[in-house]
């Protein structure tokens, strides 16, 4: 079983990543990639915080979870903080299983408990200032389906 | 003594992002009752209670959680990452 957490402030290449990734013999490959998006227009930079320590344990508790529940062979989580312009990659999961069903849901379930659950928070720059990216309901409604 | 930290909006309506703070409080609902008393600064951050969060030493943890020998205790927002 391959498990990494990475949390950097450096970007990454996505591609590099996945050719990288070892399976650990498993057969299906997921691989998930966050690109930071201008929602409203006018976004000129999304800066995120993250409490050091916490979100290295909190992601890799919800890495071991993921890995428990849909027999991963491999999980990997890249995650960024700091100031990021739009287009820019914020982070990447990677999963394997032996086959993709798992794959697919142990990437899921780790992107869900991702958003509300490790520690970090965006803020939206733009040229009228500055704002917190609030949690949606939907973020929290979704971990009620695992 | 006990290491208090701020992140997000808390850390910045409170103005700095972490402190030593000397309690005797057991709890966290108690800790946040003191430190709201202390200025107007801590009021406004710890207004709404339910729009936070609170982690002890590193792990989330509910308001009526006891304080004995927790080392860190962290107040933020929820969370907003992936």
């Amino acid at each position: 079983m391959v498990r990494d957490v990475r949390v950097q402030a450096e970007t990454f290449d996505p591609g590099a990543e996945l050719a990288a990734f070892d399976a650990g013999g498993g057969g299906a490959v997921v691989s998930f990639t966050g690109v930071v998006r201008d929602v409203a227009g006018g976004l000129l930079r999304m800066e995120i915080e993250h409490y050091p320590g916490m979100t290295e344990s909190a992601i890799a508790a919800i890495r071991d979870e993921a890995a428990t529940r849909f027999s991963l062979t491999g999980a990997r989580v890249i995650h960024r903080h700091g100031s990021l312009a739009p287009g820019e990659v914020i982070m990447m999961v990677l999963t394997a299983a032996p086959h993709r069903a798992d794959a697919f849901a142990g990437a899921e379930f780790l992107m869900d408990y991702l958003k509300s659950r490790a520690p970090f928070w965006k803020k939206e720059v733009t040229a009228d200032g500055a704002a917190w990216v609030a949690a949606k309901d939907a973020d929290e409604d979704a971990l009620s389906r695992w | 003594m006990i290491d208090v930290l701020y992140f997000a909006w808390v850390r910045e309506r409170i103005g700095l992002p972490r402190e030593r703070v000397e309690t005797s409080a057991p709890t966290v609902s108690a800790l946040v009752d003191e430190l709201r008393a202390r200025e107007a600064r801590y009021e406004a951050a710890f207004a709404d209670t339910s729009a936070l969060k609170v982690a002890l030493d590193q792990e989330l943890a509910e308001w009526d959680a006891p304080l004995d020998g927790v080392r860190e205790v962290a107040f933020f927002p929820p969370m907003t990452g992936g």
